[in-house]
């Protein structure tokens, strides 16, 4: 028996815009969205959440609701107090960082709205909803802490009051000496920027389906989450079942942008209510209750200085940032605004640069990562800056950036904030950025339209980026004090039948990795991407991996591909040598084959030898039976993806609208798997940064309520909402590791949000407009103009 | 407890349920047909949107006792014998999907419009998707997804060549025009 052999050399898979092999179940609706999971005897979870920001819990009577019909469980926090360990956060960012207790249901006091404060068990989720409202809590309201300057002023109310302070932590990064920049700077320009708190709205809500032990000792977690093996560890610890007894799976999962890169309470929470009770429970959050329950984003203020000469040349940067950790410290809330300390530089040359965070606790829904995580914030403060800075002096953008950006030939390059960017060239994304966009052609017109006062102004925003992600080198996050590795693994069968299983150790939720994986898989084994299954998402199946966040998945999660099948075709040549009486250095191996130098009539194909290595009859002495192989990469650096992003926008000066025209954008992301992949994330980018710069806000009112708390109050944007974007694409391969790839998944988001707000600024400043406060909405426009306006007649 | 009966995918389905069940849950936990998501409790996401009685709706907005007697399609009743639809294939062919949550509830807002407007322009596609949010795709490859369906469906209606020895289907003379408006543009 031998598996059939492929002849002909295939099409490089690498490169192809392969369709997905996702997409299947997901168009014809065979999917399994962790709600979609029913088991014998389910029960349904229900949660009761404070209503208030800030409140002591006097007493919590569960009683009455166990009356409610279908009601199996009523439970307060002091409940599960002793069952249940604090949630913890794994990046302690200093030594001094103050961590308070975080337990999964509040026990004497709730620190935001949203907080869960009971739990209800039912036959049915509208009967545990219903049995919610007979659950009798008295509450003595706190005062809520909400300003994050006021939070640090003395006396002001503390979140966690036997803390003494609101203080999270202060990290410092200081190179060179600013303030001498400072000195002999000719120009010092000093902006505020305030990063809204935004919620990260995945479609698919979350949800969990915990199951206890049945046939074995096993617990099994279904969640909507992208970190399964995080996870698996840390509810470990947290529930103490023991990790070799918990499965996770993460089925399939609508989305994340960073808000399921956590571990959450409800999720602990369904394992020890499956423990206690002994069945099966789901929980599902509603949209309302999840805009409060999971994790908010960014939430920064933003103080950044930069000194220069006056022909532009940049001496030194300083920020000093305060960051709204929320309630608790979540996973890894502390360190977000340390992901972007690095990134302030960008892509420009200087001498010093000094950089602090303070992260400030307040009484409102915890922050942690939101898609860029850091680096939006960032590239928004020094590209804003760079436009203010171009302004100031009188030079065109575009031109003050090419006076400070690190040249081409001048890469690789160490920043002043220490990294080391392996590859790029900002010069030809931007030339090719500009091209697409007619740049001149778009200045001429908005000069003739300053110049007849039109009341639509035309603006043009830019912002040029890098950005670093690929998390991340685990000597680096030890560095930053951060608990966890950053190694991907993947491991490939080659079963009998000549059809391949490649386990990885990411966690897609939309990224498309079975398609892409496959693609690497299928050119280095040589086999067609259709015999390639691939496996994620469940930690039984994939015993090791560091799941799918900050652009990981490709640059660490597919490198290990790529290497696990250069080790498996590296034991396949011995085998296939053993089998051809050649020697193994007079083999060569292409498009699956391996053929004897000068004899090419004797082959053996990889399929031949995985038959051959299943049968195990005939193979080289002492050599285990085995042609499988694993590996785990740990990166040596980060990925620096960059690229140069141009947004036209009108801004209509007596009704505050500000229509976006024209965006074009060229990213140079390294080599390319898919492209059609590639754009797909870039699309997506985009809408998520244009969306923060235009729409979103989570808005909280003087009592600590979060007023944006419905789809219907926070602007997710719809199709009329967005433009047709102009995506285009250098290619500059990372010389970081072996494929030449760079992250993709956060670029659109990190590059977006400053172009957008930089051409609404530019159509403003011929009106005495220095900045539009984010989301720029007709009224914030508005007012901006008004108050201009007012301020021009008083003068 | 009242009784309803509706067909659903081509299933007649009777049963007793709670007044307050919305059509959503019914679909979901009581048929197990759980190809149609839930995406928000204010109506804004359209991620369950249904056809009831020739109409999308969002099913989280029906009450199933409302859809008494009605015939409903879900994403799960689109393809027929294995064959996908015209919207199916061009989403999955032009990247329109990443994640895939909003899918089914955007390809059947999407049936909808193109049964009002088999030939919409990319900006009457925005518009008449108001209703459906996605949070993967910026919506542009949605749009080409949407524009290619309508040219494929536009190509299906149009006549088929002639077989041979068969006279025109629609009794036209052989080689004369179609319909303006039938012709596929591709």
């Amino acid at each position: 028996m031998t598996a059939p052999a492929t002849t002909g050399k295939p099409r490089s898979e690498v490169g192809r815009s392969r369709t997905r092999k996702e997409d299947a179940r997901l168009v014809t609706g065979r999917t399994t969205w962790t709600d979609n999971i029913t088991v014998p005897g389910l029960l349904h979870l229900a949660i009761l959440r404070s209503p208030m920001a800030h409140a002591r819990i006097d007493r919590v009577d569960v009683s009455p609701a166990l009356e409610r019909p279908g009601v199996v469980a009523a439970l307060t926090g002091r409940d599960l107090a002793d069952e249940l360990g604090p949630l913890p956060c794994v990046w302690p960012v200093t030594e001094d960082i103050v961590m308070p207790d975080h337990p999964a249901v509040a026990v004497d006091e709730v620190r935001y709205a949203g907080e869960p404060v009971a739990l209800v068990v039912a036959r049915g989720r509208y009967a545990a909803a219903d049995a919610l409202e007979a659950v009798e809590v008295d509450y003595t309201p706190l005062p809520p802490v909400l300003g994050l300057e006021e939070a640090l002023a003395d006396g002001a109310p503390l979140v966690h009051t036997g803390r003494g302070t609101n203080r999270c932590y202060t990290w410092p990064l200081v190179t060179g000496d600013y303030a001498a920049q400072k000195a002999r700077a000719d120009v010092v320009l000093r902006r505020r920027y305030t990063q809204q708190r935004l919620i990260p709205n995945a479609m698919e809500p979350r949800a969990v389906v915990a199951t206890p032990p049945t046939a074995s000792e096993e617990y099994t977690l279904y969640s909507s989450t992208q970190v399964p093996h995080v996870a698996r560890v840390i509810l470990s610890m947290v529930t103490r079942i023991p990790e070799q007894r918990l499965r996770v799976i993460a089925p399939d999962v609508g989305g994340g942008f960073g808000s399921k890169l956590q571990v959450y309470g409800e999720e602990a929470v369904a394992l020890a209510l499956a423990r206690r009770l002994g069945r099966a429970v789901k929980w599902t959050e509603s949209r309302s209750e999840g805009y409060q329950a999971t994790h908010h984003g960014r939430g920064q203020i933003q103080d950044i200085e930069i000194a220069a000469t006056k022909d532009g040349g940049i001496l030194g940067l300083s920020v000093d940032l305060l960051a709204d950790m929320g309630a608790y410290l979540m996973l890894i809330t502390p360190g977000i605004p340390l992901l972007g300390a690095f990134m302030y530089p960008g892509i420009y040359k200087m001498n010093a640069y000094t950089f602090r965070c303070t992260g400030v606790f307040t009484t409102r829904t915890p922050t942690d990562a939101y898609r860029g995580a850091g680096r939006p914030e960032a590239t928004f403060a020094i590209e804003r800056t760079m436009d203010e800075l171009a302004a100031e002096l009188g030079l065109d953008p575009v031109e003050l950036r090419r006076r400070n950006w690190i040249r081409h030939e001048e890469l690789p390059y160490t920043s002043v904030a220490g990294l080391s960017y392996d590859s790029g060239n900002y010069e030809a994304a931007t030339d090719r950025a500009l091209a697409l966009f007619g740049y001149d052609d778009l200045r001429a017109e908005q000069r003739a339209r300053t110049a007849r006062e039109d009341p639509v102004r035309l603006g043009i925003g830019i912002s040029t980026f890098t950005e670093m992600c690929g998390l991340a080198p685990s000597r680096v996050l030890r560095d930053l004090r951060y608990t966890a590795g950053g190694w991907e693994a993947a491991t490939i069968r080659m079963l009998p039948t000549g059809k391949v299983e490649v386990t990885t150790g990411t966690s897609p939720h939309g990224q498309g990795h079975a398609t892409c994986w496959s693609q690497i898989a299928a050119d280095v084994l040589g086999v067609p991407f259709d015999d390639i299954e691939v496996v994620h998402g469940d930690t039984r199946a994939v015993p090791q991996g560091m799941d799918t966040y900050g652009s990981r998945s490709l640059v660490v999660g597919g490198l290990a591909v790529h290497h696990a099948a250069l080790k498996v075709v590296a034991k396949a040549r011995r085998v296939a040598a053993h089998l051809l009486e050649a020697n193994e250095a007079d083999l060569e191996f292409s498009a699956g084959t391996f053929s004897v130098k000068g004899s090419p009539e004797a082959t053996k194909t990889i399929q031949d030898v995985a038959f051959a290595t299943f049968s195990a009859h005939d193979l080289p002495d002492g050599m285990e039976p085995t042609i499988n192989a694993g590996h785990l990469v740990d990166p040596d650096t980060f990925s620096f993806p960059h690229g140069t992003h141009l947004c036209a926008i009108e801004v209509d000066t007596e009704t505050g609208r500000a229509r976006i025209r024209s965006y074009v954008c060229v990213d140079d992301v390294g080599k390319v798997i898919n492209p059609m992949i590639v754009q797909g994330q870039i699309h997506g980018g985009l809408a998520q940064g244009i969306a923060q710069a235009l729409y979103e806000e989570a808005v909280y009112d003087t009592e600590g309520n979060l007023v944006s708390g419905t789809m219907a109050d926070y602007l997710v944007p719809a199709a009329p909402d967005l433009p047709d974007f102009v995506t285009d694409r250098t290619e500059t391969p990372a010389t970081s590791n072996a494929l030449g790839v760079k992250g993709v998944g956060e670029a659109g988001t990190i590059a977006s949000t400053p172009a957008v707000v930089n051409a609404v600024a530019d159509a403003l400043r011929p009106l005495g407009v220095r900045d539009v406060t984010m989301p720029c909405t007709p009224l914030r426009i508005w007012q901006a103009v008004t108050d201009a306006r007012a301020k021009e007649a008083a003068t | 407890m009242t009784h309803i009966s509706m067909t659903v995918d081509g299933t007649r389905y009777e049963d007793e349920v709670e007044p307050r069940l919305l059509l959503i849950h019914y679909l979901r936990d009581h048929l197990g047909l759980t190809g149609t998501p839930v995406g928000c409790d204010t109506s804004n996401c359209g991620a369950c949107t249904v056809e009831l009685d020739g109409d999308s709706v969002k099913s989280c907005n029906v009450l199933a006792v409302q859809a008494d007697g009605g015939e409903v399609t879900t994403v799960q009743g689109l393809a027929s014998d294995g064959a996908w639809t015209p919207l199916q294939t061009a989403f999955h062919e032009q990247h329109a999907l990443q994640c895939g949550y909003c899918t089914p509830g955007m390809i059947m807002a999407a049936r909808d419009l193109l049964g009002e407007n088999p030939d919409p322009t990319p900006e009457e596609i925005r518009h008449g998707l108001e209703g459906n949010l996605c949070r993967c795709t910026g919506y542009q490859n949605i749009v080409r997804a949407v524009l290619a369906a309508a040219a494929e469906e536009r190509r299906r209606r149009a006549p088929a060549p002639r077989p041979a020895g068969a006279g025109r289907p629609d009794g036209r003379p052989e080689g004369a025009p179609a319909t303006a408006g039938q012709e596929a543009r591709t």
